[in-house]
């Protein structure tokens, strides 16, 4: 990141000093090494999510970050300050757990009111902030229930209020969505990231949905094995993967290497193509100029509702996937391309080298 | 065709096996099965002989030959009620209760979260509990006689404080509660640690998250969500020193407890009913001091 971006995006605090940055930061457990000397600046304002498999060192990040681990070594700065050694009370972030944490032996109001209560906020600011708090995320009529009595999309928003009414620099959020199923995670994701552009406050979340990553980020950090692999927009780190582990952690693993790829693209090395960039065409079709393709069996049809995904078996050696929209096609239809020679055709600009 | 699945199954079974599967069929048989030696015990055993020492707590002895009349009166509840040194006795009896019980929650508390909380590996947690639950393997008489040992004059606590110019308490009701509090400890200390075990650590993290120091994490999350389990402990502690009446016999001196009572009436006195009044008196404390609890919820912890 450059620095004029780096700027441009610190916002509302000190020009260039980042809301978080991270220094040859590591973490030992026994012989474990849990993170392995990362170095991370994470901006004022902005939506940044740690997306990695699980072991690979994001939620220590997180954890270290907000003060529940100590790191072995490097430094943690919030705001340019060195709180590295600091106790959680110290720090000026707060955090959603992924069990939520809810006191059960307190109502909801009481829950949110917490954090203020123990920094001996006046009664009637403490009341204000908590009414706003539980308003922004519409549970007004709540604060008299006990969490055991609320949903998990209810208590997943109760941890909100409680972490946000305490206007922290940095929200940090671990799998905050992973218990709901599927269609509230979705919706939870859209209010998220709509909390998140209105109160303007730094979010650090970590994830293994790649998908949740995608969808919320300003800039997503990929972990593997203790270290970031790549870190970027969205875009970037999908359609221009870093490394192979990126390749195949964010999206569907596309890979031509060895031989194939020297037969089809030309030249040696590893190369991911998504597998919305490829299209379908006859054996006997022709490519343009700047187009590369490859012929092949098509070994599987997936249908998959709106899209359906071909896994070719090409004859260069290599495996590809082509995923193509169900426009005019039904379920019948695209079955009857199981075992047929087919031709996948795609730009050159969509394959990216990485090794 | 069913019908001859059916028959084959049954046609082939064991005898457990049949039996097992009519008990399925009449759910009363099996809770006759399953209560009837419990129900037995508590009933006829338990309950049975309470009613019988409440019965002759009414009778009396004649004082001249020592025989017992079986004549309905209040005689010796009046006695044990308006005589002094019984309600000398109960109020020392229940001090030593409370003391017993405070001495153990306050060693129990840090005790039980270090293992449920600070050690992280599962091994070493079994090892800590069975060490915790270790004094128990050996007699309690051993254990009171130790503490004898060691609290008499020129014993190894006066020897340890010595240097310091200080010596022990020597034996009476501080040694006492001392030795109760040390052979009840693991009562308390299980549930507790039992306790802290349900109690989710990332509630503790999220307390400090918010800005709460240790102490502030303690008082407003860890003791409401404890306190469950140190009532279930005390009810232990409480009333197994109240019904105690060897240790303070080795450890206390000249001093007695409620329970030497009745020990007294039975065996010197040979005054059975009023023993078996005597008797009454931990079982309407610990009747009582259970209802109390009863309205924290305690009880659903035990």
């Amino acid at each position: 990141m450059t620095s004029a971006l780096a700027t441009e995006l610190a916002g509302s605090g000190v020009a260039g000093v980042p809301a978080v940055r991270l220094r040859a930061l590591r973490k030992e457990f026994g012989d474990v090494v849990a993170v392995a000397d990362i170095d991370l600046d994470i901006f004022d304002g902005e939506f940044l999510t740690l997306l990695g498999p699980s072991g690979s060192g994001k939620t220590t990040v997180l954890r270290m970050i907000a003060g529940f681990e100590l790191p072995t070594s490097g430094r943690i700065e919030l705001a340019g300050a060195d709180v590295s050694q600091r106790p959680p009370f110290q720090r000026d972030v707060n955090t959603v757990f992924q069990d939520y944490a809810l006191f059960p032996h307190f109502d909801v109001r009481t829950n949110v009111e917490y954090g203020l209560r123990v920094k001996k906020v006046a009664k009637s600011e403490r009341k204000e902030r908590t009414d706003a708090a539980l308003a922004s995320v519409r549970l007004e009529e709540y604060g008299g229930r006990r969490p055991s009595q609320l949903s998990g999309g209810q208590r997943q928003r109760v941890a909100l209020a409680r972490a946000l009414v305490n206007r922290p620099r940095v929200l940090l959020l671990d799998e905050p969505l992973g218990a709901l199923d599927l269609k509230l995670r979705e919706q939870m994701q859209v209010e998220l990231k709509a909390i998140q552009r209105d109160v303007g406050i730094t979010f650090v979340f970590v994830t293994h949905d790649q998908d949740e990553a995608l969808t919320m980020s300003d800039r997503i950090a990929v972990f593997n094995n203790g270290r970031i692999e790549q870190i970027g927009s969205p875009a970037d780190v999908y359609e221009r993967p870093a490394t192979e582990f990126v390749a195949g952690f964010v999206g569907t693993s596309n890979l031509l290497r060895g031989e194939s790829a020297q037969s089809i693209i030309g030249r040696p090395g590893v190369f991911s193509i998504r597998p919305e960039k490829i299209r379908l065409v006859a054996e006997s079709d022709g490519i343009d100029a700047d187009e590369h393709s490859a012929v092949g069996v098509v070994r599987e049809v997936v249908y998959v509702g709106d899209a359906t995904r071909f896994v070719v078996g090409l004859d260069a050696g290599a495996e590809l996937v082509a995923l193509r929209q169900n426009l005019e096609t039904s379920s019948m239809q695209v079955n009857e391309y199981r075992d047929r020679r087919i031709k996948l055709v795609w730009r050159r600009e969509h394959e990216f080298q990485i090794g | 065709m069913s019908q001859q699945i059916a028959d084959t199954v049954e046609g082939d079974e064991s005898l457990p096996r049949r039996l097992s599967a009519t008990a399925y069929r009449h759910p009363r048989w099996r809770l006759t099965g399953l209560l009837s030696a419990p129900l037995f015990w508590l009933g006829v055993l338990y309950l049975g002989s309470l009613l019988v020492m409440l019965i002759s707590s009414l009778w009396s002895t004649d004082d001249f030959t020592g025989a017992i009349i079986r004549k309905t009166s209040f005689a010796n509840y009046h006695t044990l009620f308006t005589q002094p040194i019984y309600r000398t006795v109960a109020v020392r009896t229940l001090l030593i209760a409370v003391g017993v019980t405070v001495v153990d929650a306050l060693l129990a508390l840090p005790l039980a979260f270090f293992i449920a909380k600070v050690v992280r590996t599962r091994r070493m947690k079994y090892i800590l509990v069975i060490a915790v639950t270790m004094p128990l393997w050996t007699s309690y008489l051993v254990k009171g006689y130790a503490w004898q040992v060691m609290l008499d004059r020129n014993g190894a606590v006066d020897w340890a404080l010595k240097p310091l110019g200080l010596h022990g308490p020597g034996l009476g009701l501080p040694a006492t509660i001392c030795a109760l509090a040390y052979v009840w400890l693991p009562y308390m200390v299980l549930p507790v640690y039992a306790g802290f075990e349900r109690l989710p650590g990332s509630l503790l993290e999220a307390s400090a998250d918010l800005g709460a120091a240790a102490g502030r994490t303690f008082r407003s999350i860890v003791v409401p969500m404890i306190i469950p389990a140190l009532v279930a402990g005390s009810i232990f502690t409480f009333s197994l020193t109240l019904g105690d009446y060897i240790m303070v016999k080795i450890v206390g001196g000249s001093n007695q407890m409620f329970a030497n009572i009745v020990y007294d009436n039975i065996g010197i006195a040979g005054n059975l009913p009023f023993a078996a009044a005597a008797a009454m008196f931990p079982i309407v404390v610990v009747i009582l001091y259970l209802a109390a609890v009863r309205r924290t919820g305690a009880l659903e912890n035990l």
